[in-house]
């Protein structure tokens, strides 16, 4: 029997259950240790006259301030991945251009004082005009947020992939959708943290921050505080209060902070705050798309033409505009269409810099692009479902390439569909419709189809550049996990991976893996999940993103397990007299296969190294293996600017009935239904979990949530009586449904799939209160008020 | 976001909070449950020089019924108020209307009296207490006055309260023979608090609607003719404006329609 | 009662979980801070420090309630329970506890502290819950992680366990 593929208790829980957690803000501060607060700009857009911090370095308790000049001189800027002349610091310099930029930092005994300090620092602003739609920040006039651009447009790319135009001048409709895809963010409970320590002995920083990956960012981090990276040791508390993407975008506290701790001549400890985190943290981007698709009578639709204007804030923080590019193999999402022209532009505006945020990407171009199918069904009078259908990546052609260069692993797309349809009752649910309307009501349904990439290619960002800007640059790609494995004299087995967890369980899931591959129970495994840039073993992919952990990690841990049965069957071969390929490992033993008498405990075994090295071979003596696994898949884009932009895709089949009240315009979700094909599921629970977690989020963008700008450029979502998160009383219990097509690209077969539902289910509602309401344009959040005006205006 | 420094009296007596009110007037501030003052002195939006925590002052203690009035004391916890054995007889619209008070785990420390000073106009005691008629009792080193609820909230989160004054209680008309009560709100998650909160109570001659939600406090108005006609000309003078949650055009609109449901449903409890 | 002024600090003694503690507070503290910081029960967490989230959700004189609404020194005197009094030994978990690792009813684990203290009050008082009986009571908490399912149904578990072998807490 496996432990994979078990829902087993996990190991995590015992001490997150009894209050023995260990949280950043939990762990003992260093001693000596000061507190930041950080002061932040109350204006869009301004230039800084003046900063005067004399009153709050004399407060009590205040230990230093910091501004730009301290930044300035101890560090540089903060690199992006786009070729633009533009210097983004940490910190406001000259100029202010979003609410919430930190334009000084007090370090002080405690935070009450560091903030009493805070309202003693007097800056002179002189306000500046504001650019704040990414409309606007098209216009040659708007006001520019960085000279050196010259513009606001920090990047232009278009591409063609086979024949648009032909498809577009042969087709017999036309069918498009504007979108204005809002920002949110999946906001942890947990905020940032941080403890920053400088070393002026060795000019080395030692970081322990609430940061989640990727590492590619510690290389942007050592630059932006001008040491080399082995001076930059970037460590991870033992447990995270969640992430989604957010907590990556913690990186340039983690620079300004560690230049606050060697100004300061102390640790420094800066515990974000809720309102903090919410003006200032990042979002997920906001996106002003139009698509447009060329469409046969029958629904097939020949070709696809997107217009993308990406709206990364005031500056552009690595990996953006990587948002917009995560997608871009995949922009056919699960649709077999040959011909497609893209445009993306990156835009810079009044607000906060944009980052990872779960789905990123996914939910902007999946919106766009399943309002289109719902368009298309509805322009053309036919059943949504089949235009679903007609237009998927069929049976039987798996690996099968897009248009835009993706490589779409493994699945059954139409057989998953039809389970989804006859097991979650899609039957049941139109004659609840019908039976709705019958009475009047406003009852709609709405169905998606979405494919969920995951493991990211390193490399996919470049595909902002041009070919021969890459050319020059040098190639980019692969994403390499990585996995220890050591066992100690007593033969006890550590595992060491560097997947960050923020509150998956990894540690669960690699014990099964481990105990599988050695016979073991998963109690007998510990795994370590902390991360130590100084110690462990790591790449710039590591980190927890792209729903990696299952496919990319759990697989380098498969592959680390078999390196050390391969040495420890030789050493067994030797002691138990049989063929090193007749050694099996079961019961907690090693023994010959067909034979279970003639076998060894798997501790007494596995501490020969230990005790005994000179009976082994010298390859089998260290018994501890780390792997780095890179999958081949993953190249870099090609000259024709196609792009394998992620290692797996799953797949999700969504529907959904839900009604629109009449007075309120309140959506009240009747059923929904969610399918996923994620390979191999190696812990049910979890994936459970993944997917009902996603789905509570993005039901939250699809009806309740916005980070909203007034126009002045003021930020008014900035409590969370303000930006509303649903709570058990909204959130209904989606029907999970799954369908098994292991990945051919991973090690175990699994794929991603934390992050699917973020990218389905708002436009899968959106399509449903589209159907309800009989509506063309619908941009989220779907708030009662705006229902309301839409059904009161029919 | 941590408060700025003040001093704290945890008084024991209402006459040593009088007596640090009269002193300190507006630099002092009055802290009962904290649900609502808490969060303000952590955003630094409220900076009171001290802080009298009337909640350890025996004479403010308990619920007391007398003259056909529910008395509730300042120290009274909504969740004590929501759990007195006698309410939904006494009068249903409070036990109608609090469960939408926020949550168990703030109704747990947040007082009636404490809702009613702060006088957020979205709030549902302010709107029951003005529905109903009822009356705060204020107290100063200068002694006691009563003010009718309609009297009592001047405007946005304002009141007739001074400065050196307290509420040492509320009192809310019991139920009448013959008396019909209705609440409804809309909120966009269960323990927000209302966009639009409508409270009515009908009585054989006469129904009186109040609203929350809409203007800068809560407004009442009595009908004799709850006709549509009538409710869209009340909805169309109440002065209100868009926000994050909602449109004012939206408001309106609710306060029609919710307007017209809770009229009608007050009547039918009142038969 | 004397004057407790900003700068000085003053003892403040209450009960957390059955034990008598103390520790010296200015009289702008938050409670959370105290818990975590003075007393170094850092199980209770902090979300919001506006009330809304719930993760700092303990229970103060037997009711549930935000610690980050409280001020320390309002607190002198209360008794106090806090995730870290609710496992019956070191080693072995609730009733509840148990059910909401079975379920998988917590993934980061930062809200959960406060969910299990409003439960552990709520069904305590009120042992056969329905399901919208708990998810009204439950909105008092966000949980960012689960999408509720599995908090729902271990609850739902929990007290029915807790019917059957009649344990109080
Ligand atoms: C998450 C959350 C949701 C909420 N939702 C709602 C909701 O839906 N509806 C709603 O109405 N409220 C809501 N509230 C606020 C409510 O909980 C508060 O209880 C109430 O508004 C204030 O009562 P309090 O006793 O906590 O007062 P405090 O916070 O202690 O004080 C509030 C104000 O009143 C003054 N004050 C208090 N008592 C007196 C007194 N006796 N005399 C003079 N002045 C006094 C204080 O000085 C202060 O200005 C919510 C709060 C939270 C945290
Ligand atoms: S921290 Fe107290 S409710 Fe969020
Ligand atoms: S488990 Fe992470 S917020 Fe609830």
């Amino acid at each position: 029997m496996n432990w994979v593929g078990q829902s087993i208790e996990r190991v995590e829980d015992a001490a997150l259950l009894t209050g023995r957690g260990r949280y950043i803000d939990d762990l003992a501060a260093p001693p000596g240790c000061l507190h930041a607060a950080v002061l932040r700009s109350p204006h869009p857009h301004a230039a800084i006259r003046a900063i005067d911090v004399s009153a709050a370095r004399a407060a009590k308790g205040v230990a230093a301030v910091i501004t730009a000049d301290d930044v300035t001189q101890f560090g540089a800027p903060l690199l992006a991945g786009v070729k633009a002349n533009i210097r983004c610091w940490p910190i406001a310099v000259e100029r202010v251009r979003y609410v919430g930029e930190p334009v000084a930092v007090v370090i002080a005994a405690d935070r009450y004082l560091a903030e009493d300090a805070l309202e003693l620092i007097a800056v002179d602003y002189a306000p500046l005009p504001i650019t704040l739609r990414p409309a606007d920040a098209l216009k040659p006039d708007s006001a520019v947020l960085h000279e050196g651009l010259g513009s606001n447009i920090a990047s232009d790319r278009s591409f063609r992939y086979g024949d648009p135009a032909g498809a577009f001048a042969r087709a017999a409709h036309r069918v498009s959708v504007k979108v204005d895809y809002p920002r949110n963010s999946c906001t942890p409970i947990e905020t940032y943290g941080l403890i920053a320590d400088y070393d002026p002995g060795e000019d080395a920083y030692d970081m322990l921050a609430t940061f989640q990956g990727p590492f590619s960012i510690h290389a942007v981090l050592a630059r932006a505080l001008k040491v080399p990276g082995n001076r930059l040791r970037l460590r991870t508390p033992p447990d995270s209060g969640g992430s989604f993407g957010v907590k990556q975008g913690i990186f340039p506290y983690i620079a300004l902070m560690g230049i606050a701790a060697r100004v300061a001549g102390r640790p420094v400890k800066w515990i974000e705050d809720r309102l903090e985190h919410l003006a200032a943290s990042v979002s997920a981007t906001n996106r002003m798309i139009t698509l447009e698709a060329a469409v046969e009578a029958d629904g097939r639709i020949t070709a696809l033409a997107w217009d993308q204007v990406e709206d990364v804030g005031a500056h552009i923080r690595a990996p953006e505009p990587a948002t917009l590019y995560r997608m871009h193999g995949n922009l056919t999402g699960a649709y077999d269409i040959a011909n497609v022209s893209v445009r993306n532009r990156v835009v810079m505006t009044n607000k906060t810099p944009t980052g990872l945020n779960r789905g990123f990407g996914g939910p902007q171009v999946y919106y766009a692009l399943e309002r289109m199918m719902q368009r298309i069904a509805v322009e053309l009078q036919l059943d949504p479902l089949n235009v679903i259908r007609r237009n998927l990546v069929p049976s039987g052609v798996f690996p099968f390439r897009t248009a835009t260069g993706g490589l779409l692993d493994s699945g059954d797309y139409p057989a998953a569909v039809q389970q989804a349809i006859d097991e979650g009752g899609l039957a049941e649910l139109r004659a609840r419709q019908q039976q709705a309307r019958a009475e009047g009501r406003l009852y709609g349904v709405g169905m998606t189809a979405v494919v969920e990439p995951s493991v990211s290619n390193m490399g996919y960002i470049t595909t902002v550049l041009t070919p021969a800007e890459r050319r020059k640059a040098g190639p980019k790609n692969g994403a390499q996990a990585t996995a220890t494995i050591s066992l100690d004299p007593g033969g006890a087995v550590t595992v060491h991976v560097s997947s960050v967890p923020q509150g998956q369980g990894h540690r669960t899931v690699v014990a099964q893996i481990v105990a599988d591959a050695f016979g073991l129970r998963p109690s007998d495994i510990r795994v370590i999940t902390e991360m130590d840039t100084a110690r462990d073993a790591w790449s710039i992919a590591s980190g927890n993103y792209a729903s990696r952990f299952a496919p990319a990690v759990g697989g380098a841990v498969q592959l680390a397990c078999e390196r050390i049965r391969e040495k420890l069957a030789r050493a067994a071969a030797a002691q138990l007299n049989v063929p090193a390929d007749e050694i099996e490992f079961a019961a907690s033993r090693v023994r010959a296969r067909g034979n279970p008498d003639n076998a060894l405990p798997f501790a007494r075994l596995a501490a020969t190294a230990h005790w005994a090295p000179g009976t082994l071979a010298d390859d089998d003596q260290a018994l501890r293996e780390t792997v780095f696994w890179t999958p081949p898949q993953l190249t870099a884009p090609t000259e024709e600017d196609g792009i394998n932009s992620s290692l797996c895709h799953g797949f999700i089949f969504d529907f959904c009935g839900l009604e629109v009240d009449r007075i309120t315009g309140a959506v009240r979700i009747d059923k929904y239904v969610t399918m996923h094909d994620c390979g191999r599921v190696l812990h049910p629970g979890m994936v459970a979990g993944q997917v009902a977690g996603g789905f509570a989020q993005a039901l939250g963008a699809a009806l309740y949530e916005a980070y909203v700008y007034a126009d002045d450029g003021s930020f008014i979502s900035g409590t969370l009586a303000d930006y509303l998160m649903p709570t058990s009383a909204e959130v209904p219990a989606p029907l999970i449904l799954h369908f098994e097509s292991p990945s051919p690209f991973t090690p175990l077969g699994a794929k991603g799939v934390g992050e699917g539902n973020c990218m389905s289910t708002p436009v899968c509602i959106a399509n449903a209160v589209a159907d309800a309401l009989g509506v063309k344009e619908l941009d989220l959040p779907l708030t009662p008020a705006k229902l309301a005006a839409l059904v009161h205006a029919a | 976001m941590k408060p700025a420094p003040f001093d704290y009296v945890r008084a024991e007596s209402l006459a040593e909070a009088h007596d640090v009110l009269a002193a300190e007037g507006g630099d002092a501030a009055v802290i009962a449950g904290g649900q609502s003052l808490v969060p303000l002195l952590s955003m630094r939006m409220a900076r009171p020089k001290v802080l009298i925590d009337i909640m350890h002052i025996a004479e403010l203690d308990g619920i007391a019924m007398d003259n056909n009035t529910i008395r509730v004391s300042a120290r009274v916890r909504q969740a004590e108020l929501l759990a007195w054995p006698d309410l939904a007889v006494r009068q249903p619209l409070l036990a109608q209307a609090m469960p939408w008070i926020g949550h168990w785990q703030t109704r747990s420390r947040g007082t009636v009296c404490g809702s009613i000073a702060l006088a957020d106009p979205s709030a549902e005691l302010p709107l029951c207490l003005l529905a109903l008629g009822g009356e705060v009792t204020l107290s100063s080193k200068q002694g006691r006055r009563s003010v009718e609820a309609g009297d009592f909230f001047t405007g946005l989160m304002s009141t007739a309260r001074r400065d050196d004054e307290l509420i040492e209680q509320v009192s809310f008309p019991c139920r009448r023979p013959g008396e019909g009560f209705a609440f409804r709100e809309f909120a966009r998650r269960h323990g927000d608090f209302a966009i639009v909160a409508c409270a009515a109570v009908a009585t054989e001659k006469s129904v009186q609607l109040a609203v929350s939600g809409v203007a800068d406090r809560p407004v009442v108005r009595d009908f004799d003719d709850a006709s549509d006609a009538a409710l869209a000309a009340f909805a169309s003078e109440l002065d209100t404006r868009d926000d994050l949650h909602a449109t004012a055009e939206y408001r309106r609109m609710l306060v029609r329609e919710l307007g017209r449901q809770t009229i009608e449903e007050a009547r039918r409890c009142r038969a | 009662m004397p004057r407790l002024s900003p700068d000085a600090r003053h003892t403040v003694r209450v009960t957390v979980n059955g034990r008598a503690l103390e520790g010296e507070a200015e009289p702008r503290m938050l409670l959370t801070d105290f818990l975590r910081h003075k007393l170094g029960l850092t199980g209770t967490h902090v979300g919001c420090e506006h009330g809304v989230c719930g993760a700092c959700t303990i229970q103060i004189d037997g009711a549930p309630a935000r610690a980050c609404l409280t001020l320390a020194v309002q607190a002198d005197g209360a008794d106090i329970r806090t995730v870290e009094g609710l496992a019956p030994e070191p080693g072995r978990l609730s009733i509840l506890q148990e059910a909401f690792r079975r379920h998988h009813a917590l993934q980061c684990g930062f809200c959960t502290a406060g969910i299990l203290m409003s439960l552990n009050w709520y069904l305590a008082r009120t042992p056969d819950p329905s399901e919208v009986e708990l998810r009204e009571f439950l909105s008092g908490h966000i949980c960012r992680c689960t999408g509720y399912v599995p908090i729902v149904a271990a609850a739902l578990d929990a007290a029915q366990r807790l019917r059957e072998t009649g344990e109080q807490r």
